[in-house]
C-alpha cells in the first residue's frame, strides 16, 4: 500500500469540478435505483483518451474521498501500463493512498477482470466499459434499443444464443458475456471473461460501470440477483483449464496463457497478479 | 517471466521523456515558437480551435507544438482544457451580417450587393511547390500586411430570399435555449441546433467524406454555395446586472451557406433549402463540408426518404468526433489478453468438437 500522497496543485480533488461529479452522482443514483438500467449523462473530456478508461475514471472521481484507498487492475493486473496511467492520474489528483491488494482497497478500478479474491461489504468496484448496450451487435441503433429495453424485449438475445448452439453446439460468446439484472434488465458486465460472471451474482460489494464515449452509467448494487443468459440444456458454463498456475499453485483462478519461447512453448499463470502474489508469499 | 505489456512506472517515465526529445527534434534546429505557429500555421491552428471547441490562438498554437503537429493529439489537448474551464455567461448570438468581410464569394449569383472578394484562398493558386520558401527570408517581408478589412457586406440569403424561393434561417423561439451537447448526453432523434453543434466539433475528414458521398449519389442533395463569408465578428455579452449587451472583443469565423433543390412536401411548398457550415479561422472546407452534411441530416424532417449514411443522423452524429474515434481505435492497443484468452479457449473447445463429429463420420 503507498500513502497518500500531496495532491498536485491547480486541480480539484480528482480532478472533476464539482458541478461535474454532483451531475455523475444523481446519475449513478438513478443507475443504483434502477440495476442494469443505462443512465445517459453529459461525460466531459477527460485528460485520458476515450476507450482507455474515461468512464471508469470520471465514476471514480466522483465517489473516492481523501480517505479512500485505490486499486486500480487492467486484465486483473496492477502493473500493466494503463492500470499505472490510471493509478497515477488519481495519485496525482487526488492524492489517495493507492494499494495493490484486492482486501486492502475501498474502491476497485477495473478493465476487463474482477479480482479472484471475494469482494467484501462496502467495497465499490468501478468497471470500464467501451460498449455499454448489450443489444449492440444486434440493433447498431440507439433509438430501437433504448425501446427493447423499454419493453424488455429481448428475444433476439435469446434467439443469438439459440443459433449459435445451432451451429456451433456452444454459446459462442466468451467475454462480455450478458447477464439479466433483477429479472428486469439485460446488461453487458463489460469484457470480463465468462469465469467473472458468478461474481456479479448477490455481490456483497457496489458495482457501478461507466461508459465515457458512449457517456452512459449503470450499477449493481449490493446482492443484485444477475444471471448469465442460457437455457435448461445448455446451461452457462466458465472456462476450465486442464492445468493449474504454473506459478502459485492455485487450481481456482483465471489462467494467461504465455508464449515463453520461439517454439510456441506455453506456460499458464494468474491473471490477477495481486491473488498470486498473495499466494507465494 | 514475461514482460511485453507489463513494464510499470518506469517504462512509461522513459516514453515519455523518449517523446519530449523527439518533439524537440535535432537540438541545433532553433526550436519553434508559439508565436511563429500562430502567425505562420495559421490554419492549422484554426482546425484545432474549430474541433477543440475552443477560441484561443495561442492555447492552440501550443496544442500543436506539444503535440508535434499531430492535429488530433492538439485538439484533444484543447478540449480537455477546455472542459476544465469554468462557464461565466454566454454569449449574444454572434451577427454574422456584420462581419468585417476578408472574402466573400456566391457561386449562384454572379453579381451580388457588395460583390465577390476572393481574399486570401489558395483557389486558384497553381500547386506547384515554391522554392524560394525554402529560402531563409521571403522577398515580401518588408511589405506591411495590409489593414485587417473593415467592410461589412449583407449576407446573400437575406437579399435574395425574400420572394420565399429560398428557405428562411429559422429563428429561435423566443425563450428556448439551444442545446448544449457538453451538457446534454446525446438522444435521437437530435434538434437540429445539437446536430450543428456536433458537426461543428466533428472531424474535418469525416465531414468532408460524407458530404462528398451525397454528391456522388448517396443520398443527394443537389447543392449550390449561395455564400462563403470570412472575416471577423463581434462577440458581445449582456451581463445581467448591466441590462444591455457589450462588446468583448472579435472572433473570425467562415461561414457558408448551401441552398439545395427541394422539391416540396405536403405542408412546404417546394423552394431552396439550406445547409449550414460554421468555423472558426479560415477553415472554408470544414465550413462546407459541414453545411453539406447538415443538409443531408435534414432529410428526415423535410419528409425525404432516408437511404444514404449522410443522411442517418445515428450514423453520422455518433461517429463525426475525433477525440471518440482515435480513443476507440487506438484502445485495441491496450492488452486484451483476458479476452482473447477466453476466446482461445472456445475456439479449442469448438475445434475439438469438430474434430470428434468427423471421427465419428468415419
Amino acid at each position: 500500500m503507498n500513502a497518500p500522497v500531496k495532491a498536485e496543485a491547480g486541480y480539484n480533488f480528482a480532478y472533476l469540478d464539482e458541478q461535474t461529479k454532483r451531475m455523475i452522482r444523481r446519475a449513478l443514483l438513478k443507475a443504483v435505483a434502477v440495476p442494469g438500467y443505462q443512465v445517459p449523462f453529459a461525460g466531459r473530456e477527460m485528460p485520458l483518451p476515450y476507450g482507455w478508461g474515461t468512464g471508469g475514471i470520471q465514476v471514480t472521481a466522483s465517489v473516492i474521498g481523501p480517505d479512500d484507498t485505490l486499486k486500480v487492475i487492467d486484465q486483473g493486473a496492477d502493473d500493466t501500463t494503463n492500470a499505472v496511467s490510471i493509478r497515477r492520474f488519481f495519485a496525482k489528483t487526488a492524492g489517495v493512498a493507492t494499494t495493490t491488494g484486492t482486501a486492502e482497497a475501498s474502491i476497485i478500478q477495473t478493465r476487463h477482470r474482477i479480482p479472484e479474491t471475494p469482494l467484501k461489504a462496502g467495497q465499490i468496484m468501478v468497471f470500464q466499459v467501451p460498449i455499454p448496450e448489450p443489444l449492440r451487435w444486434l440493433e447498431p441503433r440507439e433509438t430501437v434499443t433504448r425501446r427493447m429495453h423499454a419493453e424488455a424485449d429481448y428475444g433476439a438475445m435469446h434467439v443469438k444464443l439459440y443459433e449459435d448452439i445451432a451451429r456451433m453446439g456452444r454459446i459462442t460468446t466468451s467475454y462480455d458475456y450478458p447477464v439479466m439484472v433483477n429479472r428486469r434488465y439485460l446488461m453487458r458486465p463489460s469484457p470480463i471473461p465468462r469465469f467473472d460472471n458468478p461474481k456479479l451474482d448477490r455481490s456483497p460489494a457496489l458495482m457501478l460501470f461507466g461508459a465515457g464515449r458512449e457517456k452512459r452509467i449503470y450499477a449493481l448494487p449490493p446482492h443484485t440477483l444477475v444471471k448469465s443468459l442460457d437455457f435448461e440444456d445448455h446451461p452457462f458454463a466458465i472456462e476450465r483449464w486442464t492445468q493449474r498456475c504454473q506459478r502459485c499453485g492455485a487450481p481456482d483462478s483465471f489462467l494467461n496463457e504465455i508464449v515463453v519461447d520461439d517454439r510456441g512453448t506455453r506456460r499458464f499463470v494468474c491473471s490477477d497478479t495481486d491473488y498470486c502474489d498473495g499466494r507465494m508469499a | 517471466m514475461y514482460v511485453a505489456v507489463k513494464g510499470g512506472e518506469a517504462a512509461i517515465d522513459a516514453a515519455h521523456e523518449l517523446l519530449a526529445k523527439r518533439r524537440r527534434g535535432d537540438p541545433s534546429v532553433p526550436e519553434l515558437s508559439i508565436d511563429q505557429i500562430r502567425e505562420q500555421m495559421s490554419l492549422a491552428v484554426d482546425r484545432v480551435m474549430t474541433e477543440g471547441g475552443l477560441y484561443d490562438l495561442n492555447l492552440a498554437a501550443l496544442a500543436i507544438k506539444q503535440a508535434r503537429g499531430d492535429m488530433v493529439e492538439a485538439i484533444f489537448l484543447l478540449r480537455a482544457y477546455r472542459t476544465t474551464l469554468p462557464r461565466l455567461i454566454d454569449a449574444e448570438p454572434i451577427e454574422t451580417g456584420g462581419m468585417r468581410i476578408e472574402r466573400r464569394i456566391s457561386a449562384v449569383f454572379k453579381d451580388i450587393p457588395g460583390g465577390q472578394q476572393l481574399g486570401p484562398t489558395f483557389d486558384y493558386t497553381h500547386r506547384l511547390l515554391d522554392f524560394a520558401l525554402a529560402g531563409e527570408s521571403e522577398p515580401a517581408a518588408d511589405r506591411p500586411l495590409p489593414p485587417t478589412p473593415g467592410d461589412t457586406k449583407p449576407r446573400v440569403t437575406d437579399v435574395l430570399g425574400h420572394e420565399g424561393l429560398i428557405e428562411a434561417a429559422t429563428k429561435a423561439e423566443d425563450g428556448v435555449q439551444p442545446g448544449d451537447i457538453t451538457r446534454t448526453p446525446p438522444t435521437f432523434p437530435t434538434p437540429r441546433d445539437v446536430r450543428l453543434q456536433t458537426l461543428a466539433r466533428g472531424d474535418e475528414g469525416f465531414l468532408l467524406g460524407m458530404g462528398y458521398s451525397t454528391q456522388r449519389g448517396f443520398g443527394h442533395s443537389h447543392p449550390f454555395v449561395a455564400e462563403i463569408r470570412k472575416g471577423h465578428v463581434a462577440v458581445e455579452v449582456a451581463p445581467p446586472e448591466l441590462g444591455f449587451a457589450v462588446e468583448i472583443g472579435e472572433i473570425e469565423l467562415t461561414e457558408c451557406e448551401m441552398v439545395n433543390q427541394f422539391k416540396g412536401s405536403e405542408t412546404t411548398p417546394p423552394q431552396f433549402t439550406s445547409g449550414y457550415g460554421l468555423a472558426f479561422g479560415g477553415s472554408e472546407r470544414k465550413a462546407m463540408s459541414m453545411a453539406l452534411v447538415d443538409r443531408s441530416l435534414r432529410a428526415a424532417e423535410l419528409g425525404e426518404e432516408v437511404t444514404a449514411p449522410a443522411q442517418d443522423q445515428e450514423f453520422v452524429l455518433s461517429h463525426a468526433d475525433n477525440l471518440d474515434a482515435s480513443g476507440f481505435v487506438q484502445h485495441l492497443k491496450l492488452p486484451h489478453y483476458v479476452d482473447f484468452q477466453s476466446e482461445l479457449e472456445l475456439l479449442r473447445r469448438i475445434r475439438a468438437d469438430w474434430t470428434a463429429e468427423r471421427e465419428a463420420a468415419e
